[in-house]
């Protein structure tokens, strides 16, 4: 279970780096970026994923296909 | 080709929402002259005189909060806050041109390293630069380590730098403390409602505490926030500046509200700006056609609150980077490559020199702006007219007509002279300028005076202004703004006393919309 950072769309604004209380995301080369095996999409922490609470461009932090949750 | 019939004008739909306004203002027009704490008598010119000597020392070289200081000291600020906790209606944080001066807007993010170094660089080159101000391009409490940071590492190099942070309130009274700790001695909150039903309109959400608030909840939370953290630095000292802006139709006459409560709550300097809003940024406003205000409206507004509170008029809404005099950008000379390249040795004593120098020079304007107002001692008018300026600073005539960028409007009476708004003329992103496009452009921003003072003007724009009733005036070149609009002033009063003129009321004007390139 993850979260991704929609390249593209992100503003690099650092607004997420700072709320992660798994501090999952990192920056290389001002490109913000979600380490999949850190993050948990904040279960157990918030209510919500903290990223996608406080990007300023909707979807732009999204659940990851690709690290979905296990049921 | 110019089209009086395209003006603006003061007609019906125009301005109808604030006619109650207008009607209120015309009630009880006239300056209040007591003076109390923090408090001028006339509004946006505290002065000297009208303020407590402790105040005054915070203000006198600050170009932000003191009018008259703005036209001699410089201010900068650094970009090293780029993240936000709030959504507003007319901030689009994807949008970022060098060419695009409007707040939220920068080039480059800095490191508080960076930061410092920049500013080092920018003192030793402009000594006339006082004020560090922290305004973004997210919220700088938002991000407060880099931004208090930066604030500890400039004042343990640059101890006479006077540190400035812009805020949207959320989270100041959990940082109350920390803002006085690193001395931080002038806050500006943005406080655009105090009815959340109103916030509802401008902000769509907030996040607090980590949560998404939405709706009126959301503007519930940070107007409470706002108002507390505003009487928290209050009751501690600090200088406080509230950022309000006018967006007609959805909180125009709802501000004249906020004035009364961010007053009660001890804020020195209320400053009403204009809603930028233009399709091309990307905002909710400018998407939904939501205009932003005319010169008149926002004058009316400016005034209805203008009573025992100092109302600012010469903000230019700048950039989170914006270096320089207020109405000139510098920051293109202090790029974070050729800062790092500089060799910079920070001379305080120099410094102190050269501001003692502007002091002189800013009370040799005050001095002479006295004495032209004694001459107008007895007289009693009940004209007003506008006059606009092309200024390079200094406070003198000293820009020629087709090399200035923008234009400083002064209201003049018996009364005397008053500062109260300037009109960017920079080229439009519209393309196909020419020199007649351009004249129409100054004509449609300074069409509320009857005069503009240059220092130096050619014929076919002399003949232009002239046809559209603005009299173009060079005789006053590199003369003082406020004595030579005095001067200016009694002779008009004189013409149209003995019938050589007729005094006519000037139309409405437009407030620069959209984005400018510095072509």
């Amino acid at each position: 279970m993850a979260y991704k950072i929609i390249a593209s769309q992100c503003t690099a604004c650092s607004a997420c780096e700072a709320e992660c209380p798994n501090a999952a995301i990192s920056v290389k080369k001002g490109v913000y970026f979600i380490d999949p095996v850190t993050c948990t999409e904040c279960v157990g922490h918030f209510d919500d994923a903290q990223c996608a609470a406080v990007c300023p461009v909707e979807g732009t932090c999204v659940p990851d296909p690709a690290h979905p949750r296990s049921a | 080709m110019f089209d009086a019939e395209q003006l603006p004008d003061a007609g019906e739909g125009q301005i109808k929402p604030l006619n109650d306004l207008l009607q209120k203002i015309a009630a009880s027009k006239g300056c209040e002259t007591k003076a109390g704490p923090g408090k001028s008598g006339c509004g946006s010119t505290g002065t000297e005189s009208t303020l407590p000597p402790e105040i005054w020392e915070k203000v006198k070289n600050h170009p932000c909060y003191s009018e008259q200081a703005h036209h001699h000291f410089a201010r900068m600020h650094v970009a090293v806050a780029p993240a936000c906790n709030i959504q507003c209606n007319y901030c689009n944080r994807k949008y970022d041109c060098a060419n695009e001066s409007r707040p939220g807007v920068v080039s480059e993010r800095l490191t508080p390293e960076q930061a410092a170094k920049k500013v080092f660089a920018v003192a030793s080159t402009i000594p006339q630069m006082t004020v560090l101000g922290i305004a973004g391009p997210g919220d700088p409490l938002a991000n407060p380590e880099k931004t208090f940071k930066t604030f500890e590492l400039v004042a343990q190099t640059a101890p006479d730098i006077k540190l400035c942070v812009s805020t949207n309130g959320l989270m100041l009274p959990k940082l109350v403390d920390r803002i006085c700790q690193y001395n931080i001695d002038h806050v500006t909150i943005t406080v655009n409602m105090v009815d959340p039903e109103v916030g509802a309109k401008i902000y769509p959400w907030i996040f607090y505490e980590h949560k998404r608030y939405t709706g009126v909840e959301a503007a519930r939370i940070l107007s409470e926030n706002q108002l507390r953290g505003l009487e928290m630095l209050t009751e501690r000292g600090i200088l406080c500046k509230i950022n309000s802006v006018m967006i007609p139709g959805v909180n125009d006459e709802h501000l004249v509200e906020v004035n009364k409560a961010v007053k009660a709550r001890g804020a020195f300097l209320h400053n009403i700006m204009p809603l930028i809003s233009a399709p091309e940024h990307g905002t909710v406003f400018g998407m939904n056609g939501q205009r932003g205000p005319t010169a008149q409206e926002l004058k009316a507004l400016q005034d209805a609150c203008e009573g025992d509170m100092n109302m600012m008029r010469h903000c230019r809404q700048c950039r989170a980077d914006a270096v320089g005099l207020l109405g000139e950008d510098r920051s293109d000379e202090f790029t974070t490559e050729k800062v790092m390249a500089m060799e910079i040795d920070y001379d305080l004593e120099a410094r102190k020199a050269y501001q003692a120098k502007v002091e002189a020079e800013r009370d040799a304007t005050q001095a002479a702006k006295a004495d032209e107002l004694a001459k107008l001692a007895g007289e009693k008018a009940d004209i007003a007219i506008q006059i606009a300026v092309a200024t390079k600073g200094n406070g003198r005539v000293n820009e020629h007509f087709g090399h200035a960028t923008e234009f400083q409007i002064y209201e003049v009476s018996t009364a005397g002279a008053k500062f109260i708004g300037h009109r960017r003329v920079d080229l439009y992103c519209q393309g196909g300028f020419g020199d007649d496009d351009k004249l129409e452009t100054v004509i449609r921003a300074i069409n509320d005076c009857a005069a503009v003072f240059v220092a130096r003007i050619g014929t076919c724009p002399k003949e232009g202004l002239l046809k559209a009733g603005i009299d173009p005036v060079d005789r006053f070149a590199h003369e003082y703004i406020e004595q030579s609009a005095l001067a200016y002033f009694k002779e008009y009063l004189e013409k149209v006393q003995s019938g050589e003129i007729e005094h006519v009321a000037r139309g409405d004007a437009d407030i620069r919309q959209g984005a400018f390139t510095a072509a």
